[in-house]
C-alpha cells in the first residue's frame, strides 16, 4: 500500500514545476551544511592546528604573559621571564631539557624593499637538535642552520613566493640585510602552512642576541620532559616554581604554562564554536525549508482540489487522500535531502583536497554513512511533518464541492 | 411491474437543502424512487433542477438532509464518510461530463486506481485494468496520458475505471456532453453493452433525446421534484 501510495506521489513530484522545487533551498542548504561540516571534520582540524603551528611532540612551552600580550610571544611583557628560570626549571624532576627561546621582530631588506617580520632564535647543540625536532622544519632547498654559523639565515617557506611580502623570491645563497646588517640565506625551509613558520626567520642564538640585544630576557622556554605521561604533573611544578621565583598567588600568574593538549583543546573550542555556528544556520535553513514545504503543498492541494474530489468517487477514503499528499510531502523533503547529501560530499571532498593542497597536509575527506542514512530520514521526516497540515487538508475536502472546483 | 426483480436503490422522502444565509435552497425536495437491478434510468431536466444533486446523494457523495438512501438494501443516509467511500467505491461506479481522468497517470493507471482503493494486490490490479481495457477497445492506448487521448477515449477510460471494482451501479453525468454525437453515440453503445450484462446505470442528462434513445426508464425532474416517470420503448 505504502508503495502504492510512493508511486503516486513520485509520479506527482515529477509533474511538478521549478517552483516546488525552489521550496526545499532551505532544506537543500541546511543539509549541505552539516554534510560538508562533516565531511570536511578532520580536514579542517589540520587546517587550523597547522595555522597555529601548534607541535604535535610532547612539549610543555612557558611564556610570559601581562597586560598587554598581544603581538608575538614575549613583545610588550611587562615582567619577562629571564635565563635564570630557564636554568631552574631544567633542574625540576621530570624535566629533560629545558631551552630559551627568542622571538624578536625585525626589519628585513632585499633588493630594496623592507618588510617586517618575526625572527626566531635557534640554540647551539642538542637544543638545537631538540628544537628542530620540535618545530619539525626541514629545508626544501639548501639547509638548516649549524653550530658556529655565522651571518646566516634560513628562511620560511613564503620567501620563495610573493607570499613574505617581497615581490622578488629569495633563493638559497642570496644576501638579505635584516636590521641593517647582512646576513646569507643557507636555506628555505618545507612548507608548514602556518602564517607564523612559513613567514619567519631562523638566526641562530648569538647573531640574534647581537642583533637584538635582549640581554638575559626569554620571550619563551621550550620543555622537553623525560616521560610523556608525566606531562601534566611537569606543568604543574613549573607554574609552582614560577609562582615562588614570581612571586605571585595562584589564580594571579603573569605567566602561560602550555601542553600541546591544551593548545589543542584551545583549538577544538573555537572549532566547535564554528560547527555550533553552522548547525544553527543549518537548523534556520531547515525551518525556513519546512516553511517553504507546506506552503508549496497547500498551493497543490488547492490546485489538485478537483483531483480529490475524483478520488473519492471512485473510493479513495480520507486516510488514502491524507497519506497521498503526506507521502508526496515527506519525498519532497527527502528530494531536498538528497541535494544536499550530494552538495555537502562536493564541498567537503574538494574542501579537503584544497586544505590538502594548500598545507600539504593528507587529510581525507571523512564521509560518514550513518550521517547520510540520518540526514536522508531526517529530510524525509521533516518533509512529511511539513506535509501534514496540508494533507489533512486535502483529505478533509467534500466530495461533492471538490468535485465541482 | 418490478415484481421478482431485485432492488438496488430505493430513496424515501430524500431532501437536499443548502443553507445561504436567510435562504433555504430545497435542491432536491422529497423524492422518492426505487431502482431494481438491470435498470437503465436517465433523470431529466433543466439545469437547477436538482438531478445532480440526486445523483450525488444515490452515489453517496453527499448526505441527504433528510430521508432515507437504501443502497442493497443498506440505509447509507447516517454513514460515516470512511463507510461511504468504502461502499461508493465497491458498489458504485462514476462517469462524469468532463471524463476526470488522474492526469499524470496513464489510462491503464486511472483503471487501476479504484482497485487501490480497495486494497487490491498490483498484480490483480494490473490483470483486471488489461481486460477492462480490452473491453473498452484501448488495449493499444494503454500507456497513454489522459491529455494524449481524445474526448471519446477518455470517456471510454472513464467507464472502465468505473467498472474496475465491479459494481452494481453505473453513475453517468452527462457521459456525452462533452463528445460530439458520433463519439457520443459509441460511448452510449458501451454503456448499454454493459447494461445489457447485467450493470444498473443511471444517467443524468437534460437532453430528451439522449434519455428517450438509451434509457428504460426516464424520471423528469424539476424544483427538486420528480414531475413524473416514463417509460421507453427499450422498456418493453
Amino acid at each position: 500500500m505504502i508503495k502504492d501510495y510512493a508511486g503516486l506521489a513520485v509520479k506527482n513530484l515529477k509533474r511538478r514545476g521549478l517552483r516546488s522545487y525552489l521550496t526545499l533551498l532551505g532544506i537543500l542548504i541546511g543539509i549541505t551544511a552539516v554534510i560538508a561540516l562533516i565531511t570536511l571534520g578532520n580536514g579542517l582540524r589540520t587546517a587550523v592546528i597547522s595555522q597555529f603551528g601548534i607541535s604535535s611532540t610532547e612539549v610543555i612551552s612557558v611564556q610570559a604573559g601581562g597586560v598587554n600580550a598581544f603581538g608575538p610571544p614575549g613583545s610588550g611583557v611587562t615582567n619577562p621571564l629571564r635565563l635564570e628560570d630557564v636554568e631552574a626549571i631544567e633542574k625540576l624532576n621530570g624535566v629533560e631539557r629545558a631551552v630559551r627561546r627568542n622571538i624578536p621582530t625585525g626589519k628585513l631588506e632585499f633588493k630594496d624593499e623592507v618588510i617586517f617580520g618575526v625572527i626566531m632564535s635557534i640554540p647551539d647543540g642538542e637544543d638545537r637538535k631538540f628544537v628542530y625536532e620540535e618545530l619539525n622544519i626541514n629545508p626544501v632547498e639548501g639547509r638548516l642552520l649549524k653550530d658556529r654559523d655565522i651571518g646566516k639565515v634560513v628562511l620560511g617557506n613564503n620567501f620563495l613566493t610573493e607570499k613574505a611580502g617581497l615581490s622578488n623570491p629569495v633563493k638559497v645563497g642570496n644576501k638579505v640585510r635584516i636590521s641593517d646588517k647582512t646576513f646569507e640565506v643557507v636555506g628555505i625551509t618545507e612548507k608548514k602552512g602556518s602564517f607564523i613558520f612559513d613567514n619567519v626567520v631562523h638566526m641562530n642564538e648569538n647573531d640574534l642576541e647581537a642583533l637584538a640585544g635582549y640581554g638575559d630576557k626569554v620571550d619563551l622556554i621550550a620543555v622537553k620532559i623525560k616521560d610523556k605521561g608525566e606531562i601534566e604533573k611537569v606543568k604543574e611544578d613549573i607554574e609552582k616554581l614560577l609562582r615562588e621565583r614570581r612571586n605571585v598567588e595562584e589564580g594571579e600568574e603573569d605567566f602561560e604554562v602550555s601542553t600541546p593538549e591544551a593548545e589543542l583543546e584551545t583549538v577544538d573550542q573555537v572549532l566547535g564554536g564554528v560547527q555550533a555556528f553552522i548547525v544553527l544556520i543549518a537548523f534556520v535553513a531547515i525551518v525556513v525549508g519546512a516553511i517553504g514545504i507546506v506552503n508549496t503543498m497547500t498551493t497543490s492541494v488547492l490546485e489538485r482540489k478537483k483531483e480529490i474530489g475524483v478520488m473519492k468517487a471512485i473510493g479513495a477514503k480520507n486516510s488514502d487522500i491524507f497519506f497521498q499528499f503526506f507521502i508526496e510531502s515527506g519525498l519532497l523533503g527527502l528530494v531536498g535531502g538528497i541535494a544536499g547529501i550530494f552538495f555537502g560530499i562536493i564541498i567537503g571532498f574538494f574542501g579537503t583536497i584544497g586544505i590538502n593542497s594548500f598545507l600539504g597536509s593528507s587529510a581525507s575527506p571523512k564521509i560518514d554513512l550513518i550521517l547520510i542514512f540520518l540526514s536522508l530520514i531526517g529530510s524525509f521526516l521533516i518533509g512529511s511533518i511539513a506535509g501534514i497540515t496540508p494533507a489533512l487538508r486535502a483529505a478533509k475536502q467534500h466530495p461533492v464541492k471538490a468535485l465541482r472546483s | 411491474m418490478a415484481k421478482g426483480k431485485r432492488e438496488v436503490i430505493r430513496l424515501e422522502g430524500v431532501k437536499k437543502y443548502y443553507f445561504m444565509g436567510e435562504n433555504i435552497v430545497k435542491a432536491v425536495d422529497g423524492v422518492d424512487m426505487v431502482i431494481n437491478h438491470g435498470d437503465f434510468v436517465a433523470i431529466m431536466g433543466p439545469s437547477g433542477s436538482g438531478k445532480s444533486t440526486t445523483m450525488n446523494l444515490v452515489g453517496s457523495l453527499d448526505l441527504p438532509t433528510d430521508g432515507e438512501i437504501y443502497l442493497d438494501g443498506h440505509n447509507i443516509a447516517r454513514l460515516s464518510e470512511s463507510s461511504l467511500a468504502q461502499i461508493r467505491g465497491k458498489k458504485i461506479g462514476f462517469i462524469f461530463q468532463s471524463f476526470n481522468l488522474i492526469p499524470n497517470l496513464t489510462a491503464k493507471e486511472n483503471i487501476m486506481l479504484p482497485m487501490l482503493f480497495q486494497g487490491l494486490r498490483i498484480d490483480e490490479r494490473e490483470l483486471k485494468a488489461e481486460k477492462l481495457l480490452e473491453l473498452v477497445e484501448l488495449t493499444d492506448r494503454k500507456n497513454h496520458y489522459p491529455n494524449q487521448l481524445s474526448g471519446g477515449q477518455q470517456q471510454r477510460v472513464a467507464i472502465a475505471r468505473a467498472l474496475a471494482n465491479d459494481p452494481d451501479v453505473i453513475l453517468a453525468d452527462e457521459p456525452t456532453g462533452n463528445l460530439d454525437t458520433k463519439t457520443g453515440e459509441k460511448v452510449m453503445n458501451f454503456l448499454e453493452e454493459f447494461n445489457r450484462k447485467g450493470k444498473t446505470i443511471i444517467m443524468v442528462t437534460h437532453d430528451p433525446e439522449l434519455a428517450k434513445e438509451h434509457a428504460k426508464i426516464v424520471y423528469w425532474m424539476k424544483d427538486g421534484k420528480i414531475e413524473k416517470t416514463t417509460k421507453t420503448k427499450k422498456a418493453r
